[in-house]
């Protein structure tokens, strides 16, 4: 599937919860359940400081395809990583670059993507797309 | 008796809902919300007498000033402070502990050494450091105990004769404990060391008499007792005042100028370069004549009652732990509830319109010495309720089953 398909899928997962508090503990869940990264890249090198929770990013490339892994201290920031990771992870460098995260606000999780919510994210999403910039570049060496 | 009702009535925010929910701020530590009675006098200025203050003929620039003016007397009176040009308007607690560490350059030398208590916010530690950059002298820490509370017995044994100046909260952010800063300060004084003590949390619980407390130098921001943001005040002693050099050249605080040499003006000037915020500083007049009439006394002790009760509502939360146990301290809440990460608390009560710190406070030193990453932290303030402590109460405990 492709960014976009992926997306609408999440879109629709989610039409089913009638409120917040409904999506928050899908969230938590997500955060809960998943290994998102393997203990030996949870390195200071990897973490990407936001002011409150620490966020932690590993990036790989696989047949031209780059997989993310990673993590957060804490739960919710978590369960939205879950989601971003099955967005971008997998993905060409290029498609990664091109693709915005318009579906968090359809999806009810705007606030946390707001770049004054101190959770780390949206530098998360920049570190995503740094990566992507620097293997499209070695893909097109 | 503290008329609740009539208070609550004063602050219109509170109205407000906030994620559909009835808004419960808990902020207050951070930022206190603001009176009808301080909007009023911000609208009053802008509406009917905005004219730039000091040097005008005109009846609108003359009334500004004496506007501006009255309400540095409103807080020399607060403060009991000596002279009023002993009243430096600054745009907060940050800028004022800028202009004494930057002043205090001159003064200090290699070797001599500064004091800084464990629970200081950032801005009363980063300062400090900078200063003994520049100069080579040595910053010490008063350490803390468990409780949050100082170490005075470390204490005695740092001040020596080369202790030059000694920096502290007057109420820390993080934890509320209220230091001793009359016996801080006294101590401090034996060794011939000056005391700066940051008064942003303390005054709006109580009220700090500077010449009682021998004080040097004592500093906070209006917009944490119903004032506006963006204005504070810096209290210093007139020997004190007289003695630092001037912070920021610019207009107003010069008596003569030519390219050879410039003269600085007299106190308070010398400090209040540039236009200042001049409905700032009457609108932080009009806060401490708001608070006062309310009365200090009435506010303390509503607060306290509100500490009691939420500090034994939230205790009643199995695997919730507070930190800042102090014997004395004020309305501020610091907790956590077994591994849950403040932030994930804090996003739940944001959702059910509850509105609390979480993270470090500015206050690394402080989550460090706990080994935490951050509390969820509840301020109270004299228009909070005992029924907020109750939603608060039912959000934390919705927040601990959704994420446990």
């Amino acid at each position: 599937m492709d960014i976009k398909e992926i997306q609408e899928e999440i879109i629709d997962e989610f039409s089913i919860f009638d409120d917040w508090m409904q999506r928050y503990e899908y969230m938590i869940d997500l955060g809960k359940s998943l290994p998102l990264i393997q203990e030996e890249y949870k390195t200071e090198d990897n973490i990407i400081k936001g002011c409150q929770s620490k966020v932690w990013v590993h990036a790989e490339l696989e047949h031209n395809k780059l997989v993310f892994t990673a993590d957060s201290d804490a739960i919710i920031t978590k369960g939205i990583i879950a989601i971003l990771i099955r967005v971008f992870s997998n993905q060409k460098p290029q498609d990664i670059l091109n693709a915005d995260t318009q579906f968090i606000d359809e999806i009810g999780l705007k606030e946390h993507l707001s770049p004054t919510r101190a959770n780390g994210l949206v530098s998360m999403i920049k570190q995503l797309k740094l990566y992507a910039v620097a293997y499209q570049t070695q893909i097109e060496k | 008796m503290l008329d609740i009702k009539k208070v609550r009535e004063d602050f219109p925010i509170l109205k407000r809902e906030v994620n559909g929910k009835p808004l419960v701020y808990l902020d207050n530590a951070a930022t206190s919300q603001t009176p009808q009675q301080v909007i009023d006098a911000i609208v009053d200025y802008y509406q009917n007498y905005n004219a730039n203050i000091h040097r005008g003929v005109h009846t609108l620039s003359q009334e500004a000033t004496d506007k501006y003016e009255q309400a540095r007397l409103k807080i020399q009176n607060h403060f009991n402070a000596a002279e009023s040009h002993e009243i430096i308007f600054t745009s907060g607690t940050t800028h004022s502990i800028n202009l004494v560490a930057n002043g205090f350059s001159s003064f200090i030398k290699k070797g001599d050494e500064v004091l800084v208590s464990a629970m200081e916010h950032h801005s009363n530690i980063v300062p400090w450091q900078m200063l003994c950059e520049r100069t080579g002298a040595i910053l010490k820490v008063i350490p803390m105990s468990q409780e949050g509370e100082l170490r005075m017995d470390v204490y005695d044994e740092l001040l020596c004769d080369k202790t030059k100046l000694v920096f502290c909260n007057h109420i820390s952010n993080a934890l509320g404990t209220i230091n001793p800063i009359e016996e801080i300060i006294e101590k401090a004084h034996h060794v011939g060391a000056a005391v700066l003590i940051d008064g942003a949390q303390a005054v709006p619980h109580l009220v700090a008499d500077v010449q009682a407390l021998d004080v040097d130098f004592y500093t906070c921001s209006a917009h944490k007792i119903c004032g506006p943001t963006g204005v504070g005040m810096l209290y210093g002693k007139e020997e004190w005042l007289n003695k630092l050099p001037p912070y920021q050249g610019g207009g107003e605080m010069i008596a003569e100028v030519t390219f050879e040499k410039t003269t600085y003006a007299d106190l308070p000037h010398k400090f209040e370069a540039g236009t200042p915020n001049i409905c700032g500083g009457i609108a932080f007049g009009a806060a401490l004549d708001y608070m006062n009439a309310i009365g200090f006394e009435e506010i303390a002790k509503y607060e306290h009652e509100l500490l009691e009760y939420a500090t034994q509502e939230l205790l009643k939360i199995e695997g919730l732990k507070i930190y800042g146990t102090a014997k004395n301290k004020t309305s501020v809440i610091s907790f956590n509830i077994e591994s849950i990460h403040p932030y994930d608390i804090g996003s739940i009560l944001d959702k059910l319109g509850i509105a609390v710190r979480t993270g470090h406070h500015c206050a690394q030193p402080i989550m460090d010495f706990y080994k935490i990453p951050g509390t969820v932290r509840a301020s109270f303030a004299f228009y909070n309720t005992k029924e907020e402590v109750d939603v608060l109460i039912a959000g934390v405990l919705k927040a601990k089953s959704m994420l446990l």
